[in-house]
């Protein structure tokens, strides 16, 4: 959005180290002071194909991708060079190349290795680099690489070529390098570095760079986390020590972060044979009194709709987390969308209760992670954590002291076997689990091998002691009672104010949005308030209980509200409605449903057409605009 | 006091102690062989020295899940299928409980069947006892996966195409440590089979014939049984792998033509259980997880100080 911001695009093939180089790359920046943000674009493929990964470093803090980029080091794809892969999937070298400059800013700059790309096979590049006011530096990454190391390396060439052309001091980059790299590798990676700085210092008049690295300053540690790493870390804390799953992207982050580190807590980590069987294994624990998780993406959640129900009936506490990408079926595996709201939301049978919440950055999601775990166990009630591909991959820098909390590992209303012995627990000698009228709803449980603690779990409608029980006066009672929790856990969660606000108070329109858009929502705020339209927005963080009070506050304090999700059918349009029960009139939506997460200048653009003009034409990009229903 | 003051408590133990108080009359059919796995198991307990709340018994559903509701133990009546994993893992999270699992034919071999290969390859420290009555019983006669080829019911009305399944060599297969038949009209073994596979360190597997009177009169299961282990004709080592795979293909065949074989047909003493696996590789605390939350002195780690400075 200013001109104070590096926005570096990394492109390449999967399996070519984009991920690992631009997540150092990120870092070197955060240590020099700076806020970071990345997003990550990659094909469902192992090698080859086209990735890339945007490093957006500013001295401001920066929630979200931002619009478009100014600085592109497209490696390019070394697998495809392989002839039968070209004979599959076309000639896939100069992607990085052909397909990145369309979000090319004007003035940017463009790395790339000749080595690899030819940039004559590319139509009209050099007019188009002229007409953009590109600045292309051809260099041989993969040639000064191949002389001083291994091709592989050329990575590295290419951040050595990044810091000399933005003017960034290499010293973060070579303590990164030390600090991340096995000593074999290190000392060739930290001289193919120093040579391609040197090299383009000397080639180039590089004093005056065409795009600048900003410079700041942080007063406390920061950490570069993503949404994946922030769950696990607020599960973590929050004493959950047994997790059990199945691989599906996106999900598998948040699986393989928790298999790492649990052991070394000891604690338990189950790879199994299905997503029904993790999340029963999740219930099997939590009942013998472990704090316990699962998790999936799509389709592995809809296995997971059995345990899910079971789990609510027996009241058994237990976390899923759900990492959305676009669907139906298999969808697009590493694509986000926010479009299994309603799955999450509505799966499984019956009446049953649970909760969703739906962080919108990585400090939410540390914090929401917590939260849904303190929930599920005071409340005995299965939590949800709904999130998409793009908020567990995304990385951001976090100050350190915000994870600087007390852990808590209570098991919520869970009885001694003291207690378990008084009244009115065991009220005829047996002890009534599932009593009909308790504070909140919550009934206190005992835990297997407890002391007069005996009762049976069934995922049939039972008694106070469990039992299998169909009588209309027990069914009412035992329905009403689970129903009851969520209004205490509505009370418990407004207490906690799980949302999140931008623009001032007064003004005169608004813009609802949840999860992963929040960031780039706010971004956009800001730009529209700068521009002189009043606007403010709020990102609803609480799918179910829903905020119903705040959002209507919020529905009601403005003229028009615009809709921002990444869905095609307006899922969470449809829950605010189904929520308020009226204020259609005032609601239009702005869709995206591409693959790619909205940009801030689409939500800029599609309020105003949306909003400002009201000819409801959302822009050029992909985005769907829905106006106002009315009711 | 401990925390599970329950478990590991050395006393004479009543059978009467397993019959749920306000006593629930079994809603089985009169004849039902399901009578005989909840008598074996009321004998079989206290004979090993476990109570019943030291014990969990997580079942399926069926008229085998209505177990739970007749033996008064901690229990977890799960949906159809899913009593391993949920089991399994509370083996997992306090390997101190005594862990039984049960469910029908239909829940255990057809829409579990893949929580049971896993769960034998994995030889978790449980028993699994599938009463084994060849038909679906609680959805009122339809084909199950032991129904044998030509079984006429109301879903396969020209009578089923398909082999049925070989339950024991299924399990011997997959991993399993301790596999064993036996049936309800042979309460003495069934109570000695039991016993022994509580005992067994590892999976121990027994399928468990129950006629079922009111759904599949036809069905095998009341003929008199032969005990294999008992019987010269049929000499077999059932620590041998191999001999104990022939000696189930005999009996798995010989089953649908009306001879009725039961007994101990494999047992591994020597493999290590899950539970233990993991310990060996690091995976796993010594002690039961689940103990850790009542310990007032247990220092609980936080990420702060253990993970994150290498995001710094």
């Amino acid at each position: 959005m200013t001109d104070d911001e590096l926005i570096w695009r990394i492109s390449g093939g999967s399996g070519d180290g984009i991920a690992s180089t631009s997540q150092n790359f990120a870092k070197a920046l955060m240590r020099s002071g700076l806020d970071v943000f990345t997003h990550r674009h990659y094909p469902s493929r192992i090698r080859g194909g086209h990735t890339y990964t945007e490093v957006r470093a500013s001295a401001d803090p920066v929630n979200s991708r931002g619009d478009g980029y100014n600085f592109l080091l497209a490696l390019g794809d070394s697998f495809a060079r392989n002839p039968q892969e070209e004979a599959v999937y076309g000639n896939e070298e100069i992607k990085p190349l052909s397909e990145n400059l369309d979000e090319l800013r004007q003035g940017g700059v463009i790395v790339y290795d000749e080595g690899l790309l030819d940039a004559s096979e590319i139509p009209n590049f050099e007019e188009r680099a002229e007409e953009n006011d590109w600045h292309v530096y051809p260099l041989d990454l993969r040639g000064l690489a191949r002389d001083m190391g291994r091709e592989v390396m050329r990575n590295t060439a290419g951040v050595g070529a990044t810091c000399a052309l933005t003017g960034m001091d290499l010293d973060h980059v070579q303590d990164l390098m030390r600090d991340a790299m096995p000593e074999k590798i290190l000392d060739p990676n930290l001289e193919i570095l120093q040579t391609a700085y040197d090299q383009v210092r000397e080639e180039y008049d590089v004093d005056a760079p065409d795009v600048g690295v900003p410079t700041g300053e942080h007063d406390e540690t920061q950490l570069l986390m993503s949404g994946s790493d922030a769950i696990s870390y607020g599960a973590i804390d929050e004493g959950c020590r047994f997790i059990a799953g199945y691989p599906m992207t996106p999900w598998t982050e948040v699986f393989t972060i928790m298999t790492k580190n649990l052991p070394k807590l000891g604690g338990i980590s189950e790879q199994v044979e299905d997503e029904i069987a993790a999340a029963a294994l999740a219930v099997g624990a939590s009942h013998a009194g472990v704090k316990a998780m699962s998790g999936s993406s799509g389709g592995g959640f809809a296995l997971m709709s059995e345990p899910l129900g079971l789990a609510e009936m027996t009241e058994t506490p237990v976390v899923l987390v759900e990492a959305m990408r676009a669907g139906p079926s298999t969808g697009m595996p590493t694509k986000p969308e926010q479009s299994d709201l309603e799955h999450v939301l509505y799966t499984s049978q019956g009446d049953s209760q649970r909760v969703v919440l739906a962080p919108g950055t990585v400090e939410e999601a540390y914090e929401q992670s917590r939260i849904a775990f303190r929930l599920a166990y005071e409340y005995q009630i299965p939590s949800i954590l709904l999130y998409d591909q793009k908020l567990g991959g995304e990385m951001t820098n976090v100050p350190k002291s915000h994870f600087d909390r007390e852990p808590n590992p209570t098991l919520g209303k869970t009885l001694s076997e003291d207690a378990l012995a008084e009244e009115p627990h065991s009220a005829d000698g047996k002890f009534h689990r599932f009593q009909h009228d308790v504070e909140d709803g919550v009934s206190p449980r005992s835990i297997p091998g407890q002391k007069g603690g005996r009762f049976l779990a069934t995922g049939n409608e039972h008694d106070p002691t469990g039992h299998i029980a169909e009588s209309p006066d027990n069914r009412v009672a035992q329905i009403d009672r689970r129903t009851q929790k969520l209004e205490a856990i509505r009370a418990d969660l407004d207490t906690v104010d799980t949302g999140s606000y931008a623009g001032p108070d007064d003004a005169q329109y608004g813009i609802l949005t949840f999860g992963s858009q929040q960031g780039t929502v706010e971004e956009a705020v800001g730009r529209l308030n700068d521009a002189g339209v009043s606007v403010k927005s709020y990102g609803v963080s609480d799918m179910l209980p829903f905020p119903t009070e705040q959002v209507e506050a919020f529905v009601e304090s403005v003229d028009e509200v615009l809709v921002v999700e990444m869905t095609a059918s307006g899922q969470f349009r449809g829950l605010v409605q189904k929520n308020l029960g009226r204020y259609g009139e005032k609601l239009s939506s702005l869709l995206k449903y591409n693959g790619n997460p909205f940009e801030p200048a689409e939500i800029v653009d599609g309020f105003e057409a949306a909003i400002v003009e009201g000819d409801g034409d959302a822009s050029g990009h992909q985005t769907t605009f829905v106006p106002a229903a009315g009711d | 006091m401990s925390t599970f003051s329950a478990i590991g408590e050395e006393r004479e133990i009543d059978r009467d102690e397993y019959t749920p108080g306000v006593e629930p009359q079994p809603t089985w059919c009169p004849g039902c062989g399901d009578f005989s796995v909840l008598k074996a198991l009321k004998q079989a307990l206290p004979e090993v020295g476990r109570t019943p709340e030291e014990t969990l018994l997580c079942t399926g559903i069926g008229c085998s899940g209505k177990l739970n509701s007749y033996l008064d133990t901690y229990g977890f009546h799960t949906i159809h299928g899913r009593s391993l994993p949920v089991a399994r893992a509370a083996k997992l999270a306090n390997p101190d409980l005594e862990v039984i699992a049960a469910g029908g034919d239909g829940d255990g071999y057809g829409i579990g069947g893949n929580h049971f290969i896993h769960t034998a390859r994995e030889n978790h420290d449980m028993t699994y006892i599938v009463f084994n009555n060849e038909i679906f019983g609680l959805t009122k006669g339809q084909t199950s996966p032991t129904s044998p080829k030509g079984h006429k019911s109301k879903t396969q009305p020209s009578g089923s195409a398909k082999e049925p399944i070989k339950p024991l060599s299924m399990s011997l297969n997959a991993g399993a440590s301790y596999v064993a038949r036996t049936a309800a009209v042979n309460p003495n073994q069934a109570k000695e089979i039991i016993i022994e596979a509580i005992e067994h360190d590892g999976f121990a597997h027994v399928d468990f014939l129950t006629q079922c009177p009111t759904w599949n009169k036809d069905a095998r299961q009341y003929v008199p049984y032969i005990d294999v282990n008992e019987s010269d004709d049929y000499d077999f080592d059932p620590t041998d792998r191999v001999e104990a795979a022939e000696m189930m293909r005999e009996t798995e065949e010989s089953l649908y033509e009306g001879k009725v074989l039961t007994g101990r047909y494999y047992v591994d003493e020597d493999r290590p259980s899950y539970g233990e696996e993991k310990q060996a590789i690091g995976e796993m605390p010594e002690e039961p997880l689940a103990e850790r939350y009542w310990d007032d002195d247990y220092e609980w780690e936080r990420s702060h100080d253990h993970f994150l400075d290498k995001h710094a």
